[in-house]
């Protein structure tokens, strides 16, 4: 497909610290949390006028799904919006919190496990054909997906057990999983989730539900694990020879290449012979290089995404990990704990280490140590922090998403009750009138227009709001009004007889 | 005629001076990073938490997904 709707869906870790009381447990803590959402469109699961959804998940996770992207950056800048909304959330929540007298601080972490090992995800949507060969698909992309972490994992500093000392891994996810292929999700996560929801013409998509992956901090780690993950998709749909990497036991080779920082663990191919994730990584790189020369690149950021790739993969094999340290997960955040070890004579699995890893993943702007490294240069980004800004309140402009963020704004401005999902738009005034949009890669309708016209002609007079009158308002900036009614029109009053 | 002046240290032997000049800018620039690193690294302590066991410990959520 050269364009592809994808989107992601991010758990967060939540716990509340600090203060004269014990910390209040995550689900009234998420409680509070929602109290804005809540009070905004009277349900704790709500599609918001960027077109993403906010809502608590199972387990009491704040969740976060991006709108339809289907340009990297865009995705990323979703994906990096719904950090600031949680963050915002989170600020008026310890205020309200404070209220009820329970002062400390909230923690909102986008990392994937806590300190007992119960984990959450980051889950990666793929709108694929229907018609791509699924057998095909798992084969070629299991393996991907299993190797992947070296270029993309989170970094994990795993504590000591009855067997192994606390050691250094690649991913945070990686123990997580239990299967290579299935439908389930919390009883036994598989690689791949087979959900098959494409919220679109299912005769023509599907949804490849990817739920390994780790939350990415970085812009260019995530740049990196979309970019690639997009282009060996490409190549699965294509039918081109890609090479048979299926692995015997994909399972047991997750978790033995994520706990090896040293790139050297080997893992058994079906077919015989053994491999390092660098050797299946760099094989697939050159296959998709091969693809990409003789089909042409279908964004403009393939040349990079193939450079990260491959100063990765050389880091990795060559254990010379300073060429990555700004720009890959698990590298920027070794080369911390190495440094603030090496400082405090500490032991690796020190609390302290411990801690630094989870406060990697803190989305606070100004105490997340993600965010502080890259306020100092020492992590890249990709993106202006306007762009991220204007991402909290604006759809992408090329999807679907559009429509349903204009949709919701305006029935909001005009104060016309409405529902809305992926594909369903709702006047409730008008039921018989209700849409389905069912492709998501368009950005217009004829219908949306006509049916927002029965609005009246109240709906001609709206203005869009700069992003400072959003600021102003009392909301949340997530939930602030788009739109405001340029004239309002007095009511004419019956005359006086 | 060069209009270069013909400077030449006193002492006849420069060999050492490059070198030592080299080894000073790399002793320098080894300061700063290290002072930039002592800088980020007091920033970070002062937003953690203070006592890291109490965080890591509370920190337990739900699984998810």
């Amino acid at each position: 497909m050269d364009r592809r709707v994808i989107g992601v869906e991010t758990e967060f870790g939540i716990t509340h610290t600090g203060g004269t009381h014990r910390g209040l447990p995550p689900d009234e803590v998420a409680r509070y949390l929602f109290r804005p959402v809540l009070r905004w469109g009277r349900s704790s699961n709500v599609f918001i006028p960027n077109a993403s959804r906010l809502y608590l998940d199972v387990g009491s996770h704040p969740e976060y799904a991006t709108a339809e992207c289907d340009d990297l950056l865009d995705l990323i800048a979703s994906d990096r919006a719904g950090e600031l909304i949680m963050h915002d959330l989170a600020q008026r929540a310890e205020a309200a919190m404070a209220q009820d007298g329970f002062d400390g601080s909230i923690y909102l972490l986008k990392n994937n496990v806590d300190s007992q090992g119960n984990s959450y995800g980051s889950h990666e949507n793929y709108l694929i054909p229907r018609t791509t060969h699924f057998r095909r698909l798992s084969t070629i992309l299991l393996p991907f997906l299993v190797t992947r972490q070296i270029m993309v994992g989170a970094g994990r500093l795993v504590p000591a057990t009855d067997e192994t000392p606390a050691h250094y891994a690649f991913s945070q996810r990686a123990d997580h999983m239990w299967e290579g292929i299935s439908s389930a999700t919390t009883r036994s996560r598989p690689i791949i989730n087979t959900r098959d929801e494409p919220h679109s013409d299912a005769a023509v998509h599907r949804r490849l539900h990817v739920i390994v992956g780790d939350s990415n901090m970085s812009e260019t780690t995530s740049l990196l694990r979309y970019g690639a993950t997009d282009l060996v998709l490409r190549m699965v749909e294509s039918g081109v020879p890609v090479g048979d990497f299926e692995l015997e036991n994909p399972i047991g080779a997750i978790r033995h290449i994520s706990h090896d920082i040293t790139g050297q663990a080997v893992v058994k191919i079906r077919n015989g012979g053994q491999q390092t994730a660098v050797e299946v990584q760099a094989r697939l790189l050159d296959r998709a290089r091969r693809f990409v020369r003789e089909n042409g690149a279908h964004h403009d950021r393939v040349d990079q995404i193939f450079e990260l790739w491959e100063r990765t993969l050389q880091a990795v094999a060559s254990g010379e990990h300073a060429p990555i340290e700004r720009d890959i997960d698990w590298a920027i955040k070794k080369r911390l704990l190495t440094d603030v070890a090496e400082r405090g004579g500490l032991p690796m699995g020190h609390p302290k280490l411990e801690q630094l890893d989870m406060a990697y993943h803190d989305v606070h702007p100004t105490r997340g140590v993600f965010n502080l490294l890259a306020a100092r240069g020492r992590a890249s980004t990709q993106l202006e922090p306007e762009r991220i800004q204007r991402a909290i309140v604006d759809p992408p402009a090329t999807t679907r998403a559009a429509l349903r963020g204009r949709f919701l704004s305006t029935a909001r401005a005009v104060g016309a009750e409405h529902t809305v999902d992926w594909v369903h738009h709702k006047l409730v005034d008008r039921p018989l009138d209700a849409l389905m949009l069912k492709d998501p890669l368009s950005a217009e309708d004829p219908r949306v227009d006509t049916l927002l016209d029965r609005l009246g002609e109240r709906v001609a007079s709206l203005r869009e709001q700069t992003l400072d009158e959003r600021r102003a308002q009392e909301l949340p900036l997530a939930l602030s009004e788009r739109y405001k009614l340029e004239h309002p029109r007095e009511l004419a009053e019956p005359p006086l007889i | 005629m060069s209009t270069q002046p013909q400077k030449r240290p006193q002492g006849g032997n420069d060999d050492g001076a490059p070198e030592a000049a080299a080894t000073a800018g790399a002793n320098a620039q080894a300061q700063k990073r290290a002072g930039e690193l002592d800088s980020l690294l007091d920033e970070i302590d002062s937003v953690l938490e203070s006592n890291a066991e109490e965080f890591v410990k509370g920190f337990v959520q739900k699984g998810g997904e």
